[in-house]
């Protein structure tokens, strides 16, 4: 019944689009398979760069991103400057555009004129750690909301049993913490293997960039198209693997009956 | 729904007419035919003039270097400033029978009567621009133009190949990219920025050895916006713009304009014009 | 007198204020080794801040706790190696649920005791059998029931050999049919010798394996004694009309 249901209102809609008086304009500028075949290899190889980018970042991202949050759940007396940098950091971080934190890292250090050569040469390097930077600070939020759905007496029973306190963060708090996060942490995944196309504007040839060169030549958008598709090459099956771990963790261990 | 597109389209059509038919000048048949309408249709005496007997020229101000030097376009020195008297002397016009006003740039191609017989002002010729005015067959195709930090390891360039080693940045949707592809073919991938500001800060930054525009672009960024850079030199590639003497829309004048441009191309006095202003400041790479 | 050894528990006129409230109000206590103390109270009487005082969880505002002999409240005094010499359990929420059974009793051997994965498995599968509980160690906590849940719970505290196992009411978050099952466990450890504190609403649980009963109320310890004496003849009237309130309850 729901595939009939899908059937007929997907189609419906196709029909529509189809015989739309301006579906012939849209599908020569949108939809050229001479401009997709032309284009594809182009902007895959660009979006290659772009796949290598989010690992990298997102590796980044988990770990740094988990100190800050640690840093700011922490109690300690003595980590309160700290605490106050973490909770400045992602207040700065989550409040301006990605778009103007790559910018800002992508033009400004190098024209403090004090970074070493390497790393003003590369606008990827520049670029990465311009989206580390603002993703750091959501995860960070990801995962702090994460510690603090733990129940405290979970920290209470690893101290008992003997774990120090970094143990108990460790072994019992973390992992807890990290596992109910998954969901909100793929769709900054999600977001940000979208964001990584910023880095264009600091010169690299990744795949919009490589798109819109492609589309600009001739005026025909389809390359935009090649584009959007890679990118929901890997976004869609990321969002069906994390999806089927959820309901896999779910039957596994489900919510805790109280003892 | 397909009606608004096709009115485009026949303008644009016509427009591609209109250029490819200016194009027809560089054809021998053409350029002959061309230089008897000068002969015969072109008297000095049978123009329609603003000011009869007199050549009314009419370029912006201020007018920059190289096109016009200190600003004086009577002294014939800067590349435009030289083009007006060489067409004022293919129609038959003493240097003193020339005068020269000024017209900024937006009004020269605006529709509507000229104070101008003609006018040089790095006007490229488009279609949306010739629906409201007349272009003469193009006195100039801009190159492109290679800048770099005064000190930088490329900027004694004098070959191509010499540059294939230099990281180079272009902004997006210019010529320019296709152009360094083509001409240069560098070893490491061109960086494309967003606008011509991101292109000059990354220059600034050193995060490029070379930025590449069309030459015009070039010179105007190494005058008023990079300290110190060089210009290392300039080459031809596809897709530059075409610039054109701009008159008054239908003018009688138009024909006797692109005839003695054309007959100055033919002659290669154009070129020598060309060599000595723009020449002179960005020596031409040879392409090895 | 002097050559005997000292009690493995001693607590000494401890206090401990939440802000301005009193929750403990000069506490003695000692359980000498083998022996089990039962604390018995009414809701908010302090056993369970006793308990975690003990072992460190809370600080306290004065007084001192002895561990063999050895002050432990001291602030020089580092907690995480007292808690490694006590065993303690809480009402709920005991077990990490992100770990297996066996994972959850071999994680302190394993981190805070040093004992290698195999040695430390090892002992974890015999004490689980030991304690009925061979054949789920691969389970999740949440496929077990709240009794073997507790179960678990105790033999992971036993997994790091304590000096004394201190309980706080492991069976009162139970449904009546699983309450069982784990008194008989701790009535197995008693018999092996374990020194416990017992903190416990179950008086007849209480009656049978404890050798003293303190009676908390207020943040003080009203009454101590031998179970049968404090069951049958308590001297104090709080005690009293604590034990005929549990007795209308239901529970002696
Ligand atoms: N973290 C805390 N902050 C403030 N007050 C607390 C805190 N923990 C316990 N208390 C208070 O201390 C008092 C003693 O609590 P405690 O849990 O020790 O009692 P209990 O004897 O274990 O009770 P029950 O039989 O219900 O478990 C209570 O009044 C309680 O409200
Ligand atoms: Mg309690």
């Amino acid at each position: 019944m729901a595939a009939v249901s899908s059937v007929v209102v997907l189609g419906g809609l196709a029909l529509l689009i189809v015989s739309s008086p301006g579906w012939e304009d849209v599908q020569r500028t949108f939809f050229s398979w001479e401009v997709f075949r032309d284009s594809f290899p182009d902007v895959l190889r660009g979006f290659w760069l772009d796949v290598k980018l989010f690992l990298v970042v997102e590796a980044v991202v988990l770990v740094l991103a988990l100190g800050v949050a640690l840093v700011r759940s922490s109690r300690a007396p003595a980590l309160f400057p700290m605490r106050l940098l973490a909770t400045v950091f992602t207040d700065v971080m989550r409040g301006v555009p990605v778009i103007l934190v790559v910018y800002l890292i992508g033009f400004g250090v190098p024209a403090l004129g004090i970074a070493p050569d390497w790393l003003v040469e590369d606008p990827i390097i520049l670029g990465g750690i311009g989206l580390a930077l603002c993703y750091t600070a959501y995860v960070a939020e990801v995962y702090r909301a994460g510690l603090d759905s733990v129940h405290p007496s979970q920290r209470a029973a690893a101290l008992a049993v003997g774990l120090s306190e970094t143990q108990a963060m460790r072994h019992v708090i973390v992992p807890q913490a990290v596992r109910r996060v998954v969901p909100p942490l793929l769709n900054d995944f999600i977001s940000l293997q979208k964001d990584v196309a910023l880095v264009a504007i600091l010169g690299p040839q990744e795949a919009f960039r490589v798109a819109q060169i492609s589309a600009a030549s001739d005026f025909n958008f389809t390359p935009f198209l090649a584009a959007a598709m890679l990118y929901l090459a890997v976004t869609v099956p990321l969002a069906r693997i994390v999806d089927r771990q959820q309901a896999k963790a779910r039957r596994r261990q489900g919510h805790v009956v109280p003892a | 729904m397909p009606k608004i597109p096709r009115s485009i389209l026949a303008v644009a059509l016509t427009a591609i007419a209109a250029v490819s038919l200016a194009a027809c000048g560089d054809d021998d048949d053409a350029a002959s035919s061309t230089s008897q309408t000068t002969a015969t249709a072109c008297q000095k005496a049978d123009l329609a003039l603003v000011t009869p007997g007199t050549l009314t020229v009419a370029t912006d101000s201020p007018a920059f270097p190289p096109y016009v030097i200190d600003d004086d376009p009577t002294s014939g020195k800067g590349f435009e400033s030289a083009v007006a008297y060489a067409v004022a002397e293919e129609l038959g016009f003493t240097a003193e029978e020339v005068k020269w006003i000024r017209v900024p740039f937006n009004s020269t191609f605006a529709p509507g009567p000229k104070k101008f017989d003609f006018d040089l002002n790095q006007v490229s010729i488009n279609a949306e621009r010739q629906a409201g005015a007349d272009f003469s067959s193009p006195y100039y195709t801009t190159p492109q133009g290679v800048l770099v930090a005064g000190d930088s390891e490329f900027a004694d360039a004098t070959t191509v190949t010499e540059l294939k080693d230099a990281q180079i940045g272009v902004q997006v949707g210019t010529t320019s990219l296709d152009a360094v592809n083509a001409v240069i073919a560098p070893g490491k991938q061109v960086r494309v920025f967003n606008d011509s500001n991101d292109v000059v800060r990354a220059l600034k930054n050193g995060q490029v050895d070379a930025i590449v525009t069309d030459l015009p672009t070039t010179l105007y960024l190494r005058d008023a916006v990079v300290e110190g850079s060089t210009l290392v030199g300039q080459f031809e590639a596809p897709g530059g713009d075409d610039w054109g003497a701009v008159l008054e829309k239908d003018s009688a004048l138009t024909a006797c304009v692109s005839g003695a441009i054309d007959s100055l191309r033919d002659s290669g006095e154009l070129a020598a014009i060309t060599e000595e202003w723009i020449g002179a400041e960005a020596p031409v790479l040879a392409l090895e | 007198m002097s050559a005997a050894p000292p009690p493995v528990l001693e607590v000494r006129g401890v206090t401990k204020a939440y802000g301005d409230r009193e929750v403990l109000r000069g506490i003695d206590l000692e359980v000498g080794e083998h022996r089990a103390v039962a604390l018995i109270g009414a809701s908010g009487s302090g056993k369970s801040t006793l308990l975690r005082c003990i072992d460190l969880l809370e600080t306290i505002d004065d007084g001192d706790v002895f561990l063999d002999g050895q002050v432990i409240t001291d602030p020089s005094c580092a907690a995480v190696g007292v808690r490694r010499r006590l065993g303690l359990v809480f009402q709920a929420f005991n077990l990490f649920p992100h770990l297996t059974v066996l994972q959850n009793v071999v994680l302190a051997p394993m981190r805070s005791h040093g004992v290698g994965r195999a040695e430390a498995e090892a002992a974890a599968r015999e004490l689980l059998a030991r304690f009925g509980l061979q054949g789920r160690e691969g389970d999740y906590p949440d496929r077990l029931s709240g009794g073997q849940q507790q179960r678990v719970a105790i033999v992971r505290a036993l997994a790091t050999h304590p000096r004394a196992l201190l309980l706080d009411e492991v069976t009162s978050a139970l449904d009546p049919e699983l309450v069982g099952e784990v008194l008989a466990l701790v009535r197995g450890l008693k018999e092996q010798g374990m020194t416990m504190v017992i903190a416990t609403h179950e008086m007849a649980f209480a009656r049978e394996v404890a050798d003293e009963v303190c009676f908390l109320h207020e943040g003080r310890v009203l009454e101590r004694g031998d179970p049968g004496r404090i069951f049958s003849a308590p001297e104090r009237p709080e005690t009293q009309q604590f034990l005929r309130r549990v007795l209308e309850a239901g529970r002696l």
